[in-house]
C-alpha cells in the first residue's frame, strides 16, 4: 500500500510547505488523496491538466499539486475553466469547490457549465458550511442546523448538489464522502474518462465550524456519521421512501450521452467554413 | 469473506510526524486495532502482529502521514531487490 | 484568411473593432448580449469560428470575463465587450486579470448612466470606472477612439499592449462612435505590428513566473507548455505561491505599476492639432474630439487661435501632454459626456498657469460644435 502515499507525493507541489494548511482531520486532504490516485490511474500528463479552483477552503488545494494550477474569483471557477476548456480543448480541466463556492456565488456558472455539457470535471466538496470564513451557513446546510450565521438555526431549505447537477444536464453525477475513500477514487476515475460536464459531489466534514456549533463531535465521529447515512444506490433500489427518509445515496447516480459543448461547436466552425452542409 | 491468510512477516508501518497533525483517523478506522494514540493524540503502532495490510489508515489520512509496506517473504525477493537493498557504496567499490 | 489585399468598406465602429480585434490576433470572444456593444459579440459569433476561433454567450458578464482570463491562459487572445451594466459586473475579474498579470481585452461601449440609465443614448461617463472600478491599488491601461479608423487601430493597439505588458486593456468608445459608420480602408498588405506575449526561455524548471525583472514585464508560459506554474488571485511572490510577506507585497505591487508608469511614450497616444500658438486649447475625446475639431476650424476662420488635444489614451492620463498645453495656451475648455471626469484631472496637473473652463452634458445628447464656439465666446 506504500505505493498509494509514494504516489502522491509524486505530484505534491514540494516546494510548498507541508504539512498543508487544513485543519488535523479535514476531508480535502483525503479528498486530495482520492483525486491524485484517479489521475494517475488514468495516466494524465501533469502538462494537460488544469486545475482550478474558487475561494474557500477547496480553493487552496491548487496550490499543492504539480498541474497547471488557477486559483480563481469566488464563485467563478467553472466560468474560468469554461474558457480554458474552449481555448485548449487538449487540456483537461478540473474544477474543485467547495459546496458555497459551487452553488451558492457560482450556482448560476454551475448550472450553465451543465446545461452546456462542457466537458469539465467538477469535484464539489460539501461540507454544508463556509469553512473558511469561520462557519456561516450555506445553501447545502440542513434545515435547523447552528452556524454563526444562523445562531437561532437554520430555517432555509438546503439544495442537493448532485440531484441539481442532473437537473441541468450533467452526463455524470455520482456522489460519494470521505469515509469512503476506496469509493472515492473510482467515482473520480469514471468522472475523469467521461467526455462531457462530470461532477462528482463529496460528501465532507468540517468539525472545526459546523461540527463544533452542532455539537457533532470530532472528525471522526463526522465521518462515522457519513458511514451510518450513506446507503449505495444499489442498496437504496431495496429501501422504502421512509427508510431512506434522513440517509443519501452514493454512488453513480447518473451515466448518460449528451452532445458535448467543443463536438457542437466544431460543428459550427465546420458550417462557417461551409465545409459540412447543415 | 474469507479471513485473509496472515502474512508470516507483519507489514511494516510508518508515520511520518512531521506531517502528523494527531486528528486520529487512522487509528479510530483500523479495522483491527493495530494503531492507538498516545497522550497528545498522535498515533503509534501498538500491535502490528493485528495488521492484515488493508491500508485504510493510509487512504484515509488527510495528510499522507502514515504509510503500509507489506514486506515481501525473505526468499521471495528478487536478485535486484536484495542488489538494491545493499548500501550502494558497497556495490560501487565491487 | 485569404488575401483580400485592399478594400475600402463603410463600417460601423463596432465592425472596426471587431475587424482590429481579428488582425490583432484574437481568437476567443466570451460575452453577454447588452446595448450598444452587441453588434460586436454578433458578428464576432460569425468571424470567429471562420478562423478556428472561439466565440461562446456566456451566462452573464462576470463569466464572460472568467471565460476570457482562461482563455488567455491557455494561450489564445481573448476579449469581451460590454457596456456600463457588464462593465460594472466584470470589476472583480478585472482586478484578476491585473493581479495575474493576464492579457485581455474589455470593450466598453460607453452609454448613459448610471445604472440601466440610457441603453441607446451615449455618454463618457465610465471614465473614472474603467480607472477605480475594481478594488484596490492597481494600473490600467484604456483607449478611447474617435474615428472609426481609430476603432481599428486602437483595438490592435489594446491588444498589443495587453500581451506586451500582460494587462487587461480597455477600449473605452463611446455609443456614438461604436455606431456612426465612417469610410475605412482595410489591407492585409498594411504592415501593422502585432505583438505577442514573450515566452519563457529557461527551461521550466528554472521558470520563475513572476520574476521582479527592471522592465517589469514577467515572460509568460501557457498551460499545456510544461511550465505547470500557479496562477491565483491572492497576492503572490515572484514563484506565483500566495504570499503575506511584506518585504515581497510591497515590490510585488510596485512591479505592477513600473510596467505601465515605464512606458507611458509607447502607451500614451494623442494628438496636438493646431496648438502650438493656441491662446485657447481645448482638451477633448472619443465623439467629442470631433466636434472640437470642427469649433477649432471654424473659430481659426473668425480670427480666435484655438487648438485641440485629442486624447486617444484615457489611462494612464496624459500628463506631460496635458502640461504642455497648459504651458502654451491662456485658456484650456474640456468638453465632455459627463460630470467633469477628465477635467478633474486637468485641474489636478494645473499649476494656475493657465485656466481650466469645463462643458459638461449629461442629456444624452453629443456636445456639438456650436456649442462649444458659445464656451469658446464666454470664456475668451
Amino acid at each position: 500500500m506504500v505505493e498509494v502515499t509514494k504516489l502522491i507525493h509524486k505530484y505534491l507541489r514540494h516546494d510548498k510547505k507541508f504539512p498543508h494548511v487544513w485543519c488535523p482531520g479535514c476531508g480535502i486532504g483525503i479528498m486530495l488523496g482520492a483525486l491524485v490516485r484517479a489521475i494517475d490511474r488514468v495516466g494524465y500528463s501533469k502538462d494537460e491538466i488544469v486545475m482550478v479552483s474558487g475561494i474557500g477552503c477547496t480553493g487552496r488545494l491548487p496550490v499543492y499539486v504539480d498541474f497547471n494550477t488557477l486559483h480563481t474569483t469566488h464563485g467563478r471557477a467553472l466560468a474560468f475553466g469554461t474558457g480554458v476548456k474552449l481555448a485548449n480543448p487538449n487540456l483537461k480541466v478540473i474544477v474543485v469547490m467547495g459546496d458555497g463556492d459551487a452553488v451558492a456565488i457560482g450556482g448560476n456558472h454551475f448550472i450553465h457549465a451543465a446545461r452546456r455539457n462542457i466537458d469539465i470535471t467538477a469535484i464539489i466538496l460539501n461540507n454544508s458550511v463556509y469553512g473558511m470564513t469561520g462557519g456561516q451557513f450555506s445553501p447545502t446546510t440542513p434545515y435547523g442546523m447552528k452556524t454563526t450565521t444562523t445562531v437561532y438555526s437554520n430555517v432555509e431549505q438546503a439544495f442537493k448538489i448532485s440531484e441539481l447537477a442532473v437537473t441541468a444536464g450533467a452526463v455524470f453525477v455520482a456522489r460519494g464522502t470521505v469515509y469512503h475513500a476506496k469509493l472515492l477514487d473510482g467515482l473520480m476515475e469514471k468522472a475523469f474518462l467521461k467526455v462531457g460536464f462530470s461532477v462528482v459531489e463529496v460528501i465532507s466534514h468540517c468539525h472545526t465550524q459546523f461540527g463544533r456549533l452542532n455539537r457533532m463531535g470530532s472528525a471522526v465521529e463526522m465521518m462515522q456519521w457519513q458511514r451510518e447515512h450513506a446507503v449505495t444506490v444499489e442498496k437504496a433500489r431495496q429501501m422504502k421512501e421512509k427508510e431512506l427518509q434522513d440517509k443519501f445515496k452514493i454512488g453513480v447516480l447518473v451515466d448518460r450521452e449528451l452532445p458535448v459543448y467543443q463536438d457542437e461547436y466544431e460543428k459550427v466552425r465546420k458550417w462557417s467554413q461551409g465545409v459540412v452542409k447543415k | 469473506m474469507k479471513e485473509p491468510k496472515k502474512p508470516k512477516e507483519p507489514p511494516n508501518i510508518d508515520i511520518y510526524r512531521a506531517w502528523c497533525k494527531g486528528c486520529g483517523i487512522c487509528a479510530a478506522f483500523c479495522p483491527t486495532g493495530v494503531l492507538a494514540r498516545d497522550e497528545a493524540g498522535y498515533p503509534y503502532v501498538q500491535d502490528i502482529d493485528k495488521c492484515i495490510n488493508c491500508g485504510w489508515c493510509e487512504i484515509r489520512c488527510p495528510d499522507f502521514a502514515i504509510t503500509v509496506e507489506q514486506k515481501k517473504r525473505r526468499e521471495r525477493r528478487t536478485k535486484e531487490e536484495r542488489e538494491k537493498e545493499r548500501p550502494a557504496r558497497e556495490v560501487t567499490s565491487g | 484568411m485569404k488575401k483580400k489585399g485592399r478594400q475600402e468598406k463603410l463600417l460601423q465602429g463596432n465592425e472596426a473593432i471587431v475587424e482590429g480585434a481579428l488582425r490583432a490576433g484574437c481568437r476567443f470572444f466570451a460575452g453577454y448580449p447588452i446595448t450598444p456593444a452587441t453588434e460586436i459579440a454578433e458578428l464576432l459569433s460569425v468571424r470567429l469560428p471562420q478562423v478556428d476561433g472561439t466565440f461562446i454567450q456566456m451566462e452573464d458578464e462576470i463569466a464572460s470575463l472568467a471565460a476570457v482570463i482562461g482563455a488567455s491562459l491557455a494561450g489564445v487572445k481573448s476579449m469581451t465587450a460590454t457596456s456600463g451594466p457588464g462593465f460594472s459586473l466584470m470589476q472583480e475579474n478585472l482586478g484578476f486579470a491585473v493581479i495575474a498579470e493576464v492579457p485581455c481585452v474589455i470593450v466598453d461601449a460607453m452609454r448613459g448612466g448610471p445604472s440601466t440609465g440610457l441603453p441607446t443614448l451615449p455618454s463618457q461617463s465610465d471614465i473614472m470606472q474603467a480607472r477605480w472600478g475594481t478594488h484596490g491599488d492597481h494600473p490600467i491601461i484604456a483607449l478611447c477612439p474617435s474615428t472609426i479608423r481609430e476603432c481599428y487601430d486602437l483595438t490592435i493597439k489594446a491588444f498589443n499592449f495587453s500581451e506586451k505588458y500582460r494587462n487587461p486593456v480597455i477600449i473605452l468608445v463611446d455609443e456614438v462612435v461604436a455606431h456612426m459608420r465612417e469610410k475605412i480602408v482595410l489591407s492585409d498588405e498594411e504592415d501593422i505590428e502585432i505583438f505577442n506575449r514573450v515566452k519563457p526561455t529557461v527551461p521550466p524548471e528554472w521558470y520563475i513566473p513572476y520574476e521582479d525583472t527592471p522592465q517589469g514585464v514577467p515572460a509568460m508560459a501557457n498551460f499545456g507548455e510544461g511550465y505547470r506554474y500557479h496562477v491565483t488571485g491572492l497576492t503572490h511572490d515572484i514563484r506565483g505561491f500566495p504570499t503575506s510577506r511584506p518585504d515581497e507585497i510591497d515590490p510585488f505591487i510596485r512591479r505592477l505599476f513600473r510596467k505601465i508608469s515605464q512606458n507611458f511614450s509607447d502607451i500614451q497616444i494623442g494628438e496636438f492639432f493646431q496648438t502650438e500658438n493656441a491662446d485657447i486649447t481645448i482638451i477633448a475625446y472619443g465623439c467629442i474630439a470631433r466636434s472640437a475639431k470642427r469649433a477649432v476650424i471654424d473659430a481659426r476662420e473668425r480670427g480666435v487661435k484655438v487648438g485641440l488635444l485629442t486624447l486617444n489614451t484615457i489611462w494612464p492620463f496624459m500628463r506631460a501632454q496635458v502640461e504642455k498645453v497648459l504651458q502654451t495656451s491662456r485658456v484650456i475648455i474640456v468638453p465632455e459626456m459627463n460630470m467633469g471626469q477628465i477635467s478633474r484631472e486637468v485641474k489636478r496637473v494645473n499649476k494656475g498657469a493657465a485656466k481650466v473652463f469645463t462643458l459638461n452634458k449629461v442629456d444624452g445628447t453629443i456636445i456639438t460644435p456650436q456649442e462649444i464656439l458659445a464656451r469658446i465666446k464666454e470664456v475668451s
